[in-house]
């Protein structure tokens, strides 16, 4: 009977022989299977006394370890190495473009309404809205706006057949008729804003019969134009990310409200590029002043005792400004190049928290 | 407004230079539109004296010209023929650009001689079109001196825009009021006495006017001039209007365009002796014509005041004299009219006529109702300077208008409306200086209003008054205080939906749009709209009449216009508004999308497909799940609106209630809208989907089951019609404790199937949540699915 050094040797020189996963297994079998030589060599110490079968018995034990750990080395290597090779095969070429996915886009109109509406909310307004379909009451009359004023014939309305009743039916041509119907049916302190479409019949490189405003309503018993000025300022500044930007209020003239004040901020053009900021020049981007005593009495508030103002402003003007957009009527073409190119990341909602300026 | 610096100086005494005028008119509510310094402009044009103009010695048409600049001598070629020796011309020199031309001149060689200026034509100073030779001045004029001084071009022009309310500041003196009470300087006294009339006017008015309140002509002066001169007006008056863009026609004509511009007092000059009898003022009958100055002809209607004489009409009341009875060069005796009409009516007159003119302009914003006397009076002062003559005594129609009117100012009214606590005698002072009479004190300030101030009309207004001319910069900033620190939210469950139904669209690849709210009325009539009560009396175009009964005629052609751009695979969306009628009811907020094209761009995994239906349907099913909808309760009915494909489309609903529309869109409706290739479109009624609830916890409490599920697959054999959603609800159905989920993985008709029917083919997944299942629970329930199934279905189950 061979003795288990040699066995060994030979065993653990065939291990290191072995190329393939499969001859290992050949290996083991012979080896340690149910008719393996080192199980052979196990059945015959039963023949031996006790003395010697102990010694051969843990040398066989250690011989059948030692050649088992060798196998399962070598496998485990072998396989390592077949592994690596077929890695190998699958390499592809990363290079390549992935699937397509189709990227979606915020309009900037969203976008900026989005904002303005969590820094009013900042100083604690909530949105209304309105229909787009008003009566001429609520467009026009209710507002201080009589039917033969200058004021009313400046701007270029839709009109859309009467109601039963004869009552003119118009396209808003401001958010301004949502002041009347708040006023009507809410008891005062009022603090909305109100964005949405606004209609007028103009049609140029720089009107579009649709665009959209934003309006602002405060009524209660003590907001004065203080208040007014305060409230836009910080708006502004907060909207354009400018803290110092200087804002000028200039009195004018509306309809619905007294005293009435436009709003510009400063700008400059210097070196050809225009930037919005401290600066040699003035933009006008809001009309705003104190509710008129004649409206609030038009919706039953008693001006004697409630007061307040009210503001409007252009939602693409601003958009425009803020965003480098050159033009107004790419806002409605819907050219998919336009709307990528301006457009947001969906996911971008403007916070307080995360800032409003991208 | 354009009026000149040293016009607003006849009534300004003031030191104020042109840019502390100009930054102070906008704080005042009179915003500058322009300034036109054309001594600034032309500060390097100067008055040079030809010393000698020699032949050019290599061209005939030039001459080379040594000119004399007060300070040197310099070489100038000029190619105007009136260049010669010993004249005074216009220097322009190297390095200043020319109005006329908008080129910076340079030096040069011509043919070998140096130039180094120009010699300028009215045209390239930007004078006039004159351009045969090069302007001369007068010998005396002094060499050296700055050419828009010696032109009279050196007083600086002022355009205002002004606000509808202040129809005051349409004449220079009204801006220098505002001025005046603004610190600038002091108002120059205006001399409106009254002139004196030596003999009776022969033209009577005769006013036949149907009586209203208030009334369409109250008050109408006139006066006769007799042996006036006319002729060209004085050079200081033509300058005046010419600086302002006005034409100088003749003295009459333009004393009248004077004091409308200085006034703010439109007057018509007539020649008297083109009158037959006297002047009626009445309404038109309609159809009367007449050719007005600015040589076109109107026609009237039966609701316009018009002027004219036994000839007939020649006047359009309060917006245009006629030509035949104006006044000529050759006018000797004239009729000056002085009127007020009804605003209102001139307004409506001009807008009907499309006519637009600077006394439209004045009448409709309202005149001061005491001008037609002192118009006529300062008027008059004029033509006898000018034009000499006799004025007659005035002839007046009606009497004075009840313009006087008193309001009450409460010193408090003025801190608690802006803000700012301006002192008493300040605020009283400022009103005063406006032309308020103020009387009382405290809380019972009484201002009588001016009668040219016919915009104040309240309290407010007073406020104004004193707050615009104290300053808005003296208003404070305050900040809006807010009583919770934490807001509250802004937005309603409803428009916070909105808000989240844009992102959830755009977060699934589709771009978001804007399109206008109007259509054409074919294509509203193809979107199931086109009632008449949304049909706009006055569209922008034919292409724009009709308000949308819904947002995917807009996206459609948005659609096609891209495809035209060569983008035909799109996936677009509006969150917007959809009109079924023209109550405020009738405007629904819908969340609208289509998909055109393929899913994607060609690409090498090969992945693209046409866009089908069930894009569609997992667009609204995303979108509703996203909003709290109860989509797995659903039903899918196929009973989508006609501009669907009507076999491939369908409607998402709970029992009666609609929640969105899916599907392929009509290949018709496809090709009215130019859209080529398929298109899928959905419609999500937002405001159906129900808020969520208000109380209590907003999730459900969730229970894990520690037991593994089971899957099991099963095939059935269903008629071809059998809608799968049956089959799936039948399945969930059998065991609501075990079975978690049954998805339909495929469906099989064709080959190997019998006629008219079809496999369905289910995953379900069966989730215990007592014990592990056992070979028996597993035998026990798919018995269960294969009988519930069989008897909904009529199905069978497939070996």
């Amino acid at each position: 009977m061979q003795d288990a050094e040699s066995l060994k040797l030979e065993l653990i020189g065939a291990v290191e022989n072995a190329s393939t996963v499969d001859a290992l297994e050949e290996l083991r079998v012979s080896a340690l299977g149910r008719k393996g030589r080192i199980t052979e060599m196990m059945k015959g110490l039963g023949a031996l006394d006790p003395d010697q079968r102990r010694e051969a018995g843990q040398a066989l034990n250690r011989l059948k370890d030692q050649v088992a750990a060798a196998i399962d080395a070598a496998k485990i290597s072998m396989g390592d190495a077949e592994l690596e090779a077929r890695l190998l095969q699958e390499r592809v070429d990363v290079t390549l473009p992935p699937r397509p996915e189709s990227r979606g886009s915020i309009h900037p109109i969203t976008q900026t309404i989005d904002e303005l509406t969590a820094i009013f909310c900042e100083m604690g307004f909530t949105v209304a809205e309105g229909p787009h379909i008003e009566s001429d009451f609520y467009n026009f009359t209710a507002l201080n706006i009589p039917p033969e004023h200058p004021a009313r014939q400046e701007q270029d309305t839709f009109y859309l057949p009467p109601d039963e009743s004869g009552t003119p039916r118009v396209l808003r041509t401001h958010t301004s008729p949502v002041q009347i119907r708040t006023m009507q049916t809410t008891t005062p302190p009022i603090r909305i804003i109100v964005p949405g479409r606004t209609f007028r019949s103009d049609h140029d490189a720089t009107h579009s019969p649709m665009f959209h405003q934003v309006e602002g309503l405060v009524i209660d018993k003590a907001t004065h134009m203080g208040h007014l000025k305060g409230c836009l300022i910080d708006f502004c500044r907060a909207f354009f990310g400018v803290d110092d930007l200087p804002v000028r209020f200039r009195p004018s003239y509306f309809p619905f409200t007294e005293p009435s004040a436009e709003v510009d901020i400063g700008c400059t053009r210097a070196g050809g590029e225009f930037r919005i900021g401290k600066g040699d020049d003035w933009l006008e981007i809001l009309g705003s002043g104190m509710v008129h005593p004649k409206v609030l009495e038009n919706c039953g508030i008693d001006p004697n005792e409630y007061q307040g103002f009210a503001f409007g402003m252009g939602i693409e003007r601003i958009a425009m400004l803020k965003y480098g957009i050159p033009d107004l009527r790419p806002f409605y073409d819907t050219d998919i190049r336009w709307l990528r190119h301006y457009g947001f990341v969906p996911l971008d909602v403007p916070t307080i928290a995360g800032g409003i300026n991208r | 407004m354009k009026f000149t610096l040293s016009w607003l100086k006849d009534h300004l005494e003031t030191t104020a230079s042109l840019e502390e005028i100009c930054e102070r008119l906008p704080m005042l509510g009179l915003e500058v539109e322009g300034v036109e310094n054309r001594a600034k402009d032309l500060a390097e044009f100067i008055v040079g004296y030809v010393i000698e103009a020699r032949q050019h010695p290599n061209a005939d048409r030039l001459r080379v010209c040594i000119v004399d600049t007060g300070t040197e001598q310099v070489q100038v070629v000029c190619g105007a023929p009136n260049a010669r020796t010993g004249m005074k011309g216009v220097f322009a020199p190297a390095g200043v650009r020319i109005p006329g031309t908008g080129v910076e001149l340079k030096k040069g060689v011509l043919r070998g001689e140096e130039s180094n200026g120009m010699l300028c034509s009215e045209r390239e100073m930007g004078l006039s079109d004159e351009h045969d030779g090069i302007i001369e001045l007068p010998d005396d004029t002094p060499t050296g001196a700055k050419f828009a001084a010696v032109a009279g071009l050196d007083d600086p022009m002022i355009d205002i825009a002004i606000t509808p309310d202040r129809a005051d500041c349409l004449g220079v003196r009204g801006v220098a009021r505002d001025l005046a009470a603004a610190g600038l300087g002091t108002l120059k006294p205006l001399d409106t006495s009254a002139a004196p009339g030596s003999f009776k006017s022969p033209i009577n008015w005769r006013v036949e006017l149907p009586e209203q309140e208030p009334p369409l002509a109250p008050l109408v002066v006139g006066r006769y001039f007799r042996g006036v001169k006319n002729g060209p007006s004085p050079q200081w008056l033509r300058d005046r209007l010419t600086a302002i863009g006005l034409r100088p026609i003749s003295a009459l004509v333009d004393i009248t365009n004077y004091m409308m511009m200085d006034l703010g007092r439109p007057l018509h000059a007539y020649d008297a002796d083109k009158v037959a009898g006297d002047i009626f003022i009445r309404l038109a009958e309609p159809g009367e014509k007449y050719l007005a100055l600015d040589g076109k002809e109107y026609t009237f209607d039966e609701e316009m005041i018009v002027i004219g004489d036994d000839h007939g009409v020649d006047d359009l009341a309060g917006i245009m004299g006629g030509e035949r009875s104006g006044c000529g060069d050759d006018t000797t005796n004239m009729f000056l009219e002085a009127a007020i009409f009804d605003p209102i009516r001139t307004a409506a007159t001009g807008r009907k006529l499309n006519v637009i003119s600077d006394a439209r302009y004045r009448f409709e914003r309202g005149l001061d109702p005491t001008s037609p006397y002192w118009g006529s009076d300062v008027a008059a002062r004029m033509v006898l300077e000018i034009c000499g003559g006799e004025a007659s005594e005035l002839v007046v129609h009606g009497g004075e208008m009840n313009w006087q009117r008193s309001f009450t100012l409460r010193h408090s009214r003025i801190i608690g409306l802006t803000g700012v606590a301006v002192p008493e005698n300040d605020a009283i002072r400022i009103l005063q200086t406006l032309g308020f009479e103020v009387t009382g004190s405290g809380e019972a300030i009484v201002c009588a209003v001016p009668p040219w101030r016919t915009d104040v009309i309240g309290e407010a207004d007073l406020v104004e008054e004193v707050i615009r001319i104290w300053g808005f910069d003296h208003i404070p900033n305050t900040s809006m205080t807010n009583d919770h620190v934490v807001p509250a939210p802004a937005l309603t469950p409803g428009q916070t939906r909105e808000r989240m139904a844009k992102r959830v669209m755009a977060a699934r690849g589709m771009t978001e749009a804007v399109t206008f709210s109007f259509v054409s009325a074919k294509q509203a009539v193809l979107f199931g709209g086109g009632a008449d009560e949304l049909r706009l009396v006055n569209p922008i175009s034919a292409d724009l009449d009709m308000m949308r009964p819904s947002i995917l005629p807009t996206l459609l052609a948005a659609a096609a216009r891209n495809a035209n751009m060569g983008i035909a695979d799109l996936a677009l969306f509006e969150v917007g508004p959809q009109y079924a009628d023209a109550t405020p009811e009738g405007q629904k907020t819908v969340a609208t999308g289509i998909r055109t094209g393929q899913t994607a761009p060609r690409d090498w995994t090969k992945a693209a497909r046409a866009v089908d239906a069930f894009d569609a349907k997992a667009d609204a099913m995303a979108l509703l799940e996203a909003l709290g909808a109860p989509v797995a309760n659903m039903q899918v009915s196929a009973d989508a609106p006609s501009w669907y494909h009507p076999g491939r489309s369908g409607t998402l609903r709970l029992g009666a209630n609609a929640f969105a529309h899916f599907g392929e869109v009509h290949p018709k409706v496809l090709r009215e809208m130019d859209v080529r290739g398929p298109a899928t479109a959905f419609e999500v009624f937002l405001a159906k989907v129900p808020e969520p609830r208000s109380k209590g916890p907003a999730r459900s409490l969730l229970k894990l089951s520690p037991f593994q599920p089971v899957n099991r697959d099963f095939a059935f054999l269903v008629d071809m019609d059998m809608p799968a959603e049956k089959l799936i609800r039948a399945a969930l159905g059998a065991d609501r404790k075990l079975v978690s989920d049954a998805r339909l993985f495929d469906e099989y008709a064709g080959k190997g199937m019998p006629e008219g029917k079809k496999s369905l083919a289910i995953a379900v997944t069966l989730q215990p949540t007592d014990a592990t299942l056992t070979d028996e629970d597993l035998e026990a329930v798919s018995k269960k699915i294969v009988a519930q199934v069989e008897k909904h279905t009529a199905g069978v189950l497939r070996a």
